[in-house]
């Protein structure tokens, strides 16, 4: 006797009882019936490989686990052994370092050179895209060409170029000051296509009737700038703050792929916290110390990201 | 009813439950062996299961290998479930935390009654408080590479023999432009290579030092003579300029391109360098000092699982205690190119005399293996120990300081004192 011929009356009848009350929705109730129900699909997938990660990972964090054995519960072990970890306020600063520097540097940039290309016509389409080619390029790639780039003269072309302008060689990866911004520039270059192509589209979304009622009034190009572009630009750059903090804070691959053997070195000098949270978690096995940095980081980014919504909406 | 019951075995038998339990009737036995992906090796085990089978009709092996990236914790998650290998292959600094997680059991007297005797003495790790929990087809040691073309130009007729006539040649072997970059380097210096077991169970010990004490679980290099290895280490990027920490990136791309006269690597280093056409070397046992010769030594081992009980558990012993032969051993040696685990097969003129397996083999019998708890951590810890007297100018004294402070602290905390 298989499932399907076991069906009762009262199944019968209670499936006439759903239609029935089907028939007597509206049609706006039904669509948004069946909307539901669509929706429900990503729904699901968003809880099961999402939510519910995020949500053990905060579990696993107040646990010593190695993967391989059983979880054992230590409270908040791990927290406190991230307050007394060198190591972990040393990967927290460069990770806010990576922000506070990357942030400004990258969105200034991006946005002279969106303001200017916008203004260009002749192979205006043609420089768009080589802008945007660093952003498509693997960052191991890229990372593992800049990593040549930083090498000693006669190898490293900086260095090279250094010495034939009469400078001093500079150590770049070799030094504990020097290393963090020579990982943070090819990290700042790949992200600016991006970047310009996003300032492009809100550039051209602003109408050009104001800019011509300006010039009716004789505003001038920094007046029209700054009280006409800079402030109808504001949700764009709202949206790239936000993001580019988000992807500065995250910043794993560029100095995995720089660094001698990817380990943040020289003395930590370059490692962010989820290159960090990688090495304890997979190199280390310590999956429970692994999971607090995680945390903390979750916090770090969602507290910042309040904050500048909140701060960028308000004027 | 019938179909219905070929379907359960069918399904236990490609769930992996053994067919022991479901098919008794079944005259063969299955096991599984697990180990990583890599080409060799693959190979190795595909000819020696061959060999197996043949000799035991009545077992079956599987052989199932995936990347490194995903193998411990794949076989961490199928153990416990009761699922994957019967006989599997770990890395020997992994062995106290597959004990902990009670993935392995202890391999029966019978197989290991002679061990101490007939293998090379590191392989004594695999012996926890009298039981062995684990047996290396193959070892692995470290030896000099160094190129041929760029001692004939030098006008060198040999390799170095000591620590000293390392560097006096190395001297001769730096080559600078005008403004005194470097352009070929004497010797690599690379702490995240092969370097830092060289520095740990090498120089320290060759300076008159001991690296540990207490099977492993004290830190014992911060001694005159750790200090006086690392000063040599660091001096050879300092005052004696044989070579930059960094150069061309790293050791293995220098030599290969014929930019540095000499490096130390370990024998799986041979299949890439003999692949570099116009790169000639040789190979060279490790410089001594003072008379005193050392080398590293790791190995992976090949353990029982604890879920291999009853007929899996005998076909389990049986196929370790074959892919432990010294025909296994030569067999692993020729095609993977890793040296066997006992000196009787080892120290056969044929391997001794090795042009290219020969100075590694030699190295075995003067090697130490160093009692890992957590391999990345503590190599990240030398390697800021070099870091620190290299960039940040610190002395050597210090420097093994906060290394030896560093590490113990690591070793602490895995062994809970």
């Amino acid at each position: 006797m298989s499932l399907q011929s076991s069906r009762t009356p009262f199944d019968a009848a209670a499936n006439r009882a759903v239609s029935a009350e089907l028939k007597g929705l509206t049609v706006g109730q039904k669509k948004a019936i069946w909307a539901w129900v669509f929706l429900a699909l990503p729904i699901v997938f968003y809880v099961v490989i999402r939510f519910y990660p995020t949500v053990s990972a905060f579990a696993i964090s107040f646990t010593d686990w190695n993967i391989l054995g059983e979880k054992s519960f230590v409270g908040i072990e791990n927290y406190s052994r991230l307050v007394q970890d060198r190591v972990f306020w040393k990967v927290l600063i460069n990770t806010l370092l990576y922000g506070v520097i990357g942030l400004p540097v990258s969105l200034v940039l991006s946005f002279v050179i969106a303001y200017y290309l916008d203004q260009v016509r002749f192979m205006h389409g043609f420089i768009r895209a080589l802008y945007f080619v660093p952003f498509l390029t693997t960052a191991a790639a890229m990372g593992w060409v800049w990593r040549w780039f930083y090498q000693p003269s006669p190898v490293g072309v900086f260095n090279l170029i250094l010495v034939d302008f009469g400078f001093s060689q500079q150590p770049f990866l070799r030094s504990t000051t020097q290393a963090l911004p020579a990982v943070l520039a090819p990290a700042v270059w790949a992200g600016l296509g991006f970047q310009v192509v996003i300032f492009l589209a809100g550039l051209r979304a602003i109408p050009s009737t104001y800019y011509e009622a300006a010039k009716i009034d004789g505003a001038g190009a920094w007046r029209i700038l700054r009280e006409i572009t800079l402030p109808l630009l504001k949700p764009t750059t709202v949206f790239l703050v936000v993001i580019s903090t988000i992807g500065f804070l995250r910043i794993f691959d560029q100095v995995f792929n720089i660094t001698n053997q990817g380990d943040g070195g020289p003395l930590n000098a370059t490692k962010p916290i989820v290159l960090y949270i990688f090495e304890t978690a997979f190199d280390s096995s310590d999956m429970g110390y692994a999971t607090a940095q995680t945390v903390i980081l979750f916090l770090l980014l969602l507290v910042i990201t309040l904050l500048q919504l909140w701060y960028l909406r308000k004027k | 009813m019938n179909k219905l019951s070929g379907i359960l075995l069918g399904s236990a038998i490609a769930l992996g439950l053994g067919v022991g339990a479901v098919a008794p009737a079944s005259a063969q036995t299955e096991i599984t062996y697990w180990q990583y992906t890599f080409g060799a090796r693959v190979d190795a085990i595909d000819a020696l299961i061959g060999q197996f089978e043949a000799a035991n009709p009545d077992i079956k092996v599987n052989h199932v290998n995936f990347p490194y990236a995903d193998y411990r914790v794949k076989v961490s998650a199928a153990i416990p479930a009761g699922e994957g290998p019967d006989v599997v292959q770990l890395f020997y600094g992994w062995l106290d935390a597959y004990r902990e997680a009670e993935l392995l059991s202890p391999l029966p007297a019978s197989l290991t009654g002679d061990v101490g005797d007939t293998f090379f003495p590191m392989v004594s790790a695999m012996n926890v408080d009298g039981e062995f929990w684990g047996l290396p087809t193959a070892v692995r040691s470290l030896a000099l590479f160094w190129n041929t073309d760029l001692f004939a130009e030098a006008g060198l007729s040999g390799p170095p023999e000591t620590l000293d006539e390392l560097v006096e040649m190395g001297k001769k072997l730096t080559k600078r432009d005008k403004d005194g970059n470097l352009l070929q380097v004497g010797f690599t210096v690379v702490p995240t290579g092969q370097d830092h077991h060289w520095w740990r169970e090498v120089l320290v010990r060759q300076f008159g030092g001991e690296p540990y004490t207490d099977g492993g679980r004290k830190v014992n290099y911060n001694s005159e003579a750790g200090i006086a290895a690392l000063q040599f280490y660091v001096d050879m990027v300092g005052e004696d300029g044989i070579s930059e920490i960094g150069f061309l990136t790293d050791g293995q791309t220098a030599f290969k391109a014929g930019k540095a006269a000499m490096t130390i690597d370990g024998s799986f280093r041979l299949g890439s360098f003999n692949k570099q056409r116009g790169l000639n070397y040789s190979i060279t046992e490790l410089p001594s000092h003072d008379g005193e010769r050392f080398n590293y030594s790791s190995y992976w081992v090949n353990g029982i699982a604890s879920k291999a009980q009853g007929e899996q558990r005998v076909a389990a012993e049986k196929f370790l205690a074959f892919i432990t032969t010294n025909d296994a051993m030569q067999l692993w040696l020729d095609t993977v190119g890793e040296l066997p685990a006992r000196p009787e097969i080892a120290l056969v003129d044929a391997n001794q005399n090795h042009e290219q397996f020969g100075p590694f083999v030699r190295g075995l019998a003067y090697a130490n293996a160093t009692h890992f708890v957590d391999e990345a951590a503590q190599r990240q810890i030398m390697v800021d120990m070099v870091d620190n007297v290299t960039i940040k100018g610190m002395s050597a004294a210090d420097a093994i300081d906060i290394a030896a402070e560093e590490e113990q602290k690591l070793l602490d905390r895995f062994y809970g004192s």
